[in-house]
């Protein structure tokens, strides 16, 4: 039965875990995702589950299992954070050549050094170029309805590619919000079950998977892999549509929050959007149009979609929880400066970097935001177009 | 109820004071249209070290994942905090603290300057050495926030902590803890 719950970010995935109930979950726990692998392991020691859990002895051995698992045939997920899916590296690009469609939840968390447990983007904004579908939730809710609709659009024919799930250290993952939990029969059929291409357990057409390939093909491989990618927009929206269909809450590639007349936007992803949305009620409310766009899927990220939606702004804010040294601006802000690069007329635009090690932003910190953004609209100059938000310097 | 009351516990890490928040959102949740959110401080945590933990209770959904700067209610679950962490920081005219100790209110106004505003102690301590055999002060202290707050009253509170501590704890445990609660609700005071 459908019903109101009162969990955290990390008890909302195990949930989700239990209801699609997959073949294989292979993890090694690291902070702030462990509550995800640990309540996992006791779903399958109280009988609840009937996937195979292994916990292997390291991240990279984890994605490892995946991959195997996968290949031979199974619906696969995994779970970690920060330096642990860093340690997966090298397996990441791997999981996404042979497209196979695992899923794993990452709960962001800042990369070393210094050494932080918090929430940043800076561990799967380092993975962006792995292959893999990226989407961003922005509560414990968002965390459970993406990780149902990662197995549908990971596992479609056309797809064929691992998705990752962020939801924010700490800020989400140990936040116990009010969630609706779906009826587990109902997430069960809307997950609906899978369907391995070419596994390697079919004895009768045996394959080869990750065989060299030298100058001759690679390239030719390499392009053929990123249809996978390249496919999945209508997917991942139909998916959105259907999950809001049947449980109510549809999901697109962004969020748009009092965007109507909005002149001046705020971009920003995940749990700091719900924040930002007090501060837009308040900013409203003094009569200034300010508007939030939300991305909720990075990868692909959707450059023409968004472009539409910003084209018409006098000035846009766009804020990264990732710094990306020695580049253009953050990895979000360079997406959409150059997806609206082809416009005659566009917004004036500007990147804050926020949050970085669980640095808290608060709703002052938007209303700043959006006072510097009506300067640059006022004066069409863009003083400083990348710096920071809540820093001491 | 104001339409959003937010809360910032002051605690020592060991002393249960995420798992009150916890527990008091879990209690509250099932109240009809009140939305509840329960989160620790984003920082670092050493057992006895002083930590922050918050809720946010609402008629409306809850959006905001900021800490709470401006807090409706402060409760203190360790009296050696007085003096040593900033409790009133961001305390507003209407906002009134609830405090685990057995100073004397004047005693307290005395050592931290907080006006006139409303001031609620409770001696979770000795209620919970002698009916817990333990001096951990989350079960008092949620029960006192909720008798003063009037967000529910004592049988139904005490129908819902049966039910979240349950999922934890032995049934003798459990009843153990109800003792605590009606100490709790009735040696809570004013001033």
């Amino acid at each position: 039965m459908s019903a109101l719950k009162t969990l955290n970010g990390n008890q909302s995935i195990a949930e989700a875990v239990r209801q699609i109930d997959p073949d294989v979950l292979a993890a090694y726990p690291i902070t702030p995702s462990t509550a995800i692998v640990e309540t996992i392991a006791k779903f399958k020691a109280d009988g609840m589950i009937t996937g195979e859990f292994v916990c292997p002895e390291s991240e990279h051995s984890a994605m490892s299992v995946c991959i195997g698992a996968a290949s031979a045939g199974g619906r696969v997920m995994t779970a970690t954070a920060s330096q642990g899916l860093a340690l997966m590296w090298e397996m990441l690009y791997i999981a996404a050549g042979l497209r196979l469609p695992i899923v794993a939840a990452i709960v962001n968390r800042s990369m070393s050094a210094p050494i932080n447990i918090h929430g940043d983007h800076s561990d799967t904004m380092g993975a962006r170029d792995s292959g893999w579908i990226q989407i961003y939730s922005e509560n414990c809710q968002e965390a459970y309805d993406n990780f149902i609709q990662a197995f549908r659009i990971a596992e479609h024919l056309d797809v064929r590619t691992p998705v990752l799930v962020g939801l924010d250290g700490f800020i989400i993952s140990h936040s116990m919000e009010v969630i609706q939990v779906e009826d587990d029969d109902e997430v069960k059929k809307f997950v609906g079950e899978y369907m391995p291409l070419y596994p390697l357990l079919d004895t009768s057409n045996k394959m080869t998977v990750g065989p060299i390939d030298f100058t001759d093909y690679y390239f030719e491989h390499k392009r053929s892999q990123l249809e996978g990618i390249e496919n999945s927009p209508p997917v991942i929206e139909a998916v959105g549509k259907e999950f809001g269909q049947k449980f109510g809450r549809e999901y697109g590639f962004f969020e748009e929050y009092r965007m109507d007349d909005a002149e001046l936007c705020i971009v920003v992803m995940s749990s700091a959007a719900g924040t930002c949305k007090d501060a837009i009620d308040e900013l409203r409310s003094e009569g200034k149009k300010v508007g939030l766009l939300k991305p909720r899927v990075f990868r692909p990220f959707p450059h023409k979609k968004i472009a539409e939606a910003l084209k018409e702004m006098k000035a846009v804010a766009v804020l990264d929880r990732c710094s990306s040294p020695g580049a253009f601006g953050a990895p979000l802000f360079t997406e959409i400066r150059s997806g609206l690069y082809d416009y005659a007329e566009r917004p004036r635009i500007v990147n804050y970097v926020y949050g970085l090690g669980g640095r808290d932003i608060k709703v002052e910190h938007f209303k700043e935001v959006a006072s510097k953004l009506e300067k640059i609209a006022e004066t069409g100059t863009v003083e400083e177009i990348y710096s920071y938000i809540n820093l001491r310097e | 109820m104001k339409e959003t009351i937010e809360i910032r516990w002051h605690g020592r890490a060991g002393q249960g004071v995420v798992t009150a928040a916890v527990t008091m959102a879990d209690v509250l949740s099932s109240e009809e249209n009140i939305y509840v959110q329960a989160f620790p401080e984003f920082g670092a945590e050493k057992r006895g070290a002083p930590i922050l933990a918050f809720n946010r209770i609402s008629k409306k959904p809850i959006r905001s994942h900021s800490q709470v700067y401006y807090p409706d209610i402060v409760v203190v679950t360790d009296p050696s905090l007085l003096g040593m962490v900033d409790i009133g920081s961001g305390a507003k005219d209407d906002t009134f603290f609830l405090m685990n100790t057995t100073y004397d209110v004047s005693l307290i106004r005395e050592r931290v300057s907080l006006g006139e505003k409303k001031i609620y102690t409770l001696d979770a301590y000795t209620i919970a050495t002698d009916e817990l055999g333990r001096a951990i002060p989350n079960v008092p202290m949620v029960a006192a926030l909720v008798k003063v707050t009037e967000l529910m009253d004592l049988k139904k509170f005490k129908e819902k902590i049966r039910i979240s501590l349950g999922k934890k704890l032995r049934s003798e445990v459990v009843e153990m803890n109800m003792q605590t609660i009606d100490r709790a609700f009735k040696e809570v005071k004013e001033g």
